[in-house]
């Protein structure tokens, strides 16, 4: 694209010159929590992408944070089939996915007549040509969704998808708060519970609608992998170029739902009282809510107190004589949607 | 998310959050309707496969 052309699909989006993006790390830079996981589920590598399998009998996976990726991007998100599932049943499933926290997209006035569209674009690769699938759910007020489907052409291969999802003019709209706003899914697989029902239009949510469209199995080899990375959506009908944002950028706002620090970097507790010992620390930026904290601790197991989604502390009792040290030697705040 | 135990903690007498085991991690969630472990463990409960014990 000419940078003319940039400028003009930046002006005719009717959307913001920065921060267009309503993805979170869509480059797939941050993984504060590790680059690879095996089997487990949840959100395990790059920060605030998760995964997950439903009702899957046989297969197994490996996915990382990849140093494979297209140019002008250093990293993606890849998952390898480590075991097949001998046959996809009716009610199994797997997606990748993003839920969007609520009052960040108060702009695309969902639920009203002025309702603005959303443009997904994003670089994916895979040995498995096909139809894969893909869904926009809203769950306040009205649980609402719309699907669509790309096409991956060419095995092995880099290719860029934009995909317009119209705005949605009933369902209730979306909460101005700090719950999810839309969850972005790209399907892995789908059993027939989940495609049956075309949901190409903004509808009431059914889990027949959930997956319409998707027709490829990424589970039935262990030849199977696929990749993605340059995740954006914005508002408007038209896909603008990636918005790079630094990694710090990044890194702040995924640590809105989740930070943690490691045993190379303890917390120590002091003395506050004859009795106790304190440990406190704010979170790097406001979380989204009071997170889940797990904590290891050295000189004996703290007593969280009275957090927030700006702090956390915990106390010990501990005489000013006592001459152990105490630390919290690792911990992980979670406030994930 | 499977969750194998959850107990409240009450360090002054009052309930302020829930000592869990999730996916086999013991974690500390907030009673905070916000927090998608703790609706997740009220989920549970509803659902009689989950019980929250006392706090100690």
């Amino acid at each position: 694209m000419s940078k003319a052309a940039e400028l003009a699909a930046l002006i005719g989006s009717q959307t913001a010159l920065s921060n267009r993006n309503l993805i979170i790390n869509g480059a797939m830079e941050v993984a504060q929590r590790g680059t690879s996981a095996t089997a487990s589920t949840g959100y395990n590598t790059v920060d605030r992408f998760s995964f997950t399998v439903a009702n899957f009998d046989n297969a197994a996976f490996t996915y990382v944070q990849s140093s494979v990726a297209p140019t002008g991007f250093s990293k993606s998100w890849r998952i390898d089939c480590t075991t097949a599932e001998s046959a996809l049943a009716a009610d199994e499933y797997s997606t990748f996915y993003q839920p969007i926290e609520a009052q960040n997209l108060q702009q695309i006035s969902n639920g009203s007549s002025a309702a603005k569209s959303l443009t997904l674009s994003f670089y994916v690769k895979s040995n498995k040509t096909g139809t894969w699938g893909l869904n926009l759910y809203k769950p306040d007020n009205t649980g609402r969704q719309i699907t669509a489907t790309y096409t991956i052409s060419s095995a092995d291969t880099w290719e860029f998808k934009t995909i317009t999802f119209a705005g949605d003019t009933a369902g209730g709209g979306i909460a101005d708060d700090n719950g999810p706003g839309i969850y972005v899914y790209w399907a892995l697989a789908a059993g027939s519970d989940f495609t049956s029902s075309n949901s190409t239009s903004w509808s009431n949510y059914s889990n027949a609608g959930f997956l319409y469209g998707h027709n490829v199995n990424f589970f039935d080899s262990t030849a199977n992998d696929w990749a993605v990375t340059g995740v954006q959506l914005e508002v408007g009908d038209v896909a603008t170029p990636f918005e790079h944002r630094s990694y710090a950028d990044e890194l702040i706002r995924c640590q809105r739902y989740y930070w943690q620090f490691t045993a190379n970097n303890p917390l120590y507790a002091f003395q506050y009282h004859n009795s106790f010992k304190y440990a406190v620390r704010p979170h790097p930026v406001q979380m989204r809510a009071t997170p889940t904290v797990t904590a290891a601790y050295d000189g004996g197991a703290m007593t969280q107190y009275l957090i927030d989604n700006y702090h956390w502390k915990a106390y010990i009792s501990s005489a000013t004589t006592d001459t152990t040290s105490h630390s919290v030697n690792s911990f992980k705040a979670d406030a994930e949607l | 998310m499977n969750i194998t135990s959850a107990q409240y903690i009450a360090p002054e007498g009052v309930n302020d959050s829930i000592k869990a085991t999730i996916d086999g991690t013991e974690m500390i969630v907030p009673i905070d309707p916000a927090n998608r472990h703790y609706t997740e463990i009220l989920r549970q409960v509803a659902a009689g496969t989950l019980t929250i014990a006392d706090a100690d």
